[in-house]
């Protein structure tokens, strides 16, 4: 197995434009295990810790521009009152340990159905910042998982960044586990107000082979509500919310959970992280 | 195989190891520290946490190449007043987590002095938090210990923040 160790990133992506097949590795938490488990030993790891840039956050326009060498950690300390819905999830990354290794773009590599930041980037329209020798692009967060394990990345790209806009209003994020550490969530679920727009973002996890919105739910949701009054969200319009939410979903039977108690689980969750999110808007 | 150099416990240690070695494997096999245990090798149970420039991390989940001089602390270079605790609040039966317990509490109370928040943590606005019970148990919920030693594990550290 091969050790590549750029230091800068112009050096890393040449390195991944040369040897395509070399597996990344930020903060090791994923591909890690896969190695100590023995499971298919890559080839080639390319360790991009050395690379000072990725450990940069920086903020332009109303938007966060957040490095793929940040760790859940330094997001939650330095970036969570601008990302509540993330930093929310993230806090229930693993471990301690974890999170002080374990980074979204290394959950954004891994792209596992049950990874705990895409429900808040798919409900807050986040942006991959993905890089090769060729170029840069970014990749609307919604067209980035192709399937189970699968993302939009070109053999040769790297993720150099994640670009989140600032939470334009409440973010909520809820996830079912048989405990909070450690534990692979059962399904999970994030949504996002957008008051200056009159929109409402939603990221389903670990109820279908990819990480997924609702939007069918969001459109009904974001014509019910009574942006400006205020008013309490009537029980029938937080019912119907649910449903939608667990309609968008095709969870499986698996050692974690049913089928049936998945769907039961998201509906559950959609009603109550709306009603924090809108007793947060109404400001009581 | 990789030359590197690595700090650990305060002295300079040469290691001849292959690219896929773990830190853990090179601290026990390599250089016969082996007061850092291997529970899972998986990252799930923090029986080898270590601090690396005072930063708990899980040293399965690493690889020694990548720690190439840096600054790493075993449990043999721990010296806290919670190691004294430990044994006065009866923190483990076994002992198989105890030294992943107390380098994770090091970490801990790290983090906790630079004013990181935690899952449990209500207000995120204040300005200290309280290291209660339960902030103590959400925080060092990466250590599993098998043998339950939990109810000692939580008095040992709040009495070594005392
Ligand atoms: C005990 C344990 C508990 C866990 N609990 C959770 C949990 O609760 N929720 C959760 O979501 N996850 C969990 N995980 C999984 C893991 O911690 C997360 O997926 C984490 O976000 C991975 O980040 P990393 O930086 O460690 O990734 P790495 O392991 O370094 O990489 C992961 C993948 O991304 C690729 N990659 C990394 N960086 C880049 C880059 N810049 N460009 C392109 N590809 C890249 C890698 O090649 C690999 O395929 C857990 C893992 C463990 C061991
Ligand atoms: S041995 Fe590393 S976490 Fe279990
Ligand atoms: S004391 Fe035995 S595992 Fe914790």
């Amino acid at each position: 197995m091969d050790f590549l160790r750029p230091t800068t990133w112009a050096d890393a992506l040449a390195a991944k434009a040369e040897r395509p097949e070399a597996t990344p590795i930020q903060g090791g938490t994923d591909v890690m295990v896969e190695i100590n488990l023995d499971k298919g030993r890559p080839a080639a790891l390319l360790d991009l810790n050395p690379v000072a840039e990725l450990r940069d956050w920086s903020s332009e326009d109303g938007w966060l521009r957040i490095g793929a060498g940040v760790s859940y950690t330094r997001l939650i300390d330095e970036l969570g009152d601008r990302l509540p819905g993330l930093a929310q999830a993230s806090r229930t990354v693993g471990s301690p340990q974890i999170r002080n290794r374990g980074t979204v773009a290394g959950n954004l590599g891994a792209a596992s159905p049950a990874g705990d930041s895409h429900p808040p980037l798919l409900a807050s329209d986040a942006l991959v910042e993905a890089e090769s020798v060729r170029g840069s692009r970014l990749i609307p967060i919604g067209e980035f998982y192709l399937g189970v394990k699968r993302n939009a990345l070109e053999p040769d790209e790297l993720i150099r960044a994640v670009r989140v806009p600032y939470a334009d209003g409440p973010q909520y994020f809820s996830k079912i586990g048989t405990r909070n550490a450690m534990v692979i969530a059962v399904c999970s679920f994030a949504v996002a107000l957008h008051p200056s727009r009159r929109g409402v973002g939603t990221g389903i996890g670990s109820a279908a082979p990819t990480p997924r919105r609702a939007p069918e739910a969001e459109e009904f949701l974001a014509g019910e509500l009574d942006w400006d009054g205020r008013t309490a969200v009537p029980d029938e319009t937080a019912r119907r919310f649910g449903e939608l939410v667990a309609r968008a979903a095709s969870p499986i039977d698996d050692v974690r959970g049913t089928r049936d108690y998945r769907v039961h689980a998201l509906a559950v969750m959609a009603r109550r992280t709306l009603g924090w999110a809108w007793t947060e808007y109404r400001g009581i | 195989m990789a030359d590197i150099r690595m700090r650990v416990n305060g002295s300079i240690e040469k290691l001849d190891v292959e690219p896929r070695v773990s830190l853990l494997d090179a601290l026990r096999e390599h250089l016969g520290l082996t007061g850092t245990k291997k529970g899972c090798d998986q990252g799930a149970c923090g029986a080898c946490t270590v601090l690396a420039d005072g930063e708990r991390i899980v040293s399965c989940l690493a690889l020694a190449v990548q720690y190439a001089d840096r600054d790493i602390t075993t449990i043999e270079g721990v010296t806290s007043p919670l190691q004294r605790s430990f044994v006065r609040h009866d923190g483990f039966q076994c002992g198989y987590c105890t030294s992943g317990q107390i380098c994770s509490a090091v970490g801990m109370l790290t983090e906790h002095a630079a004013g990181a928040p935690s899952a449990v943590t209500g207000d995120l606005a204040t300005m200290e938090i309280e290291l209660t019970a339960e902030e103590i148990r959400e925080r060092m919920s990466g250590n599993l210990c098998r043998c339950g030693a939990y109810n000692g594990i939580v008095a040992a550290i709040e009495e070594g923040i005392r």
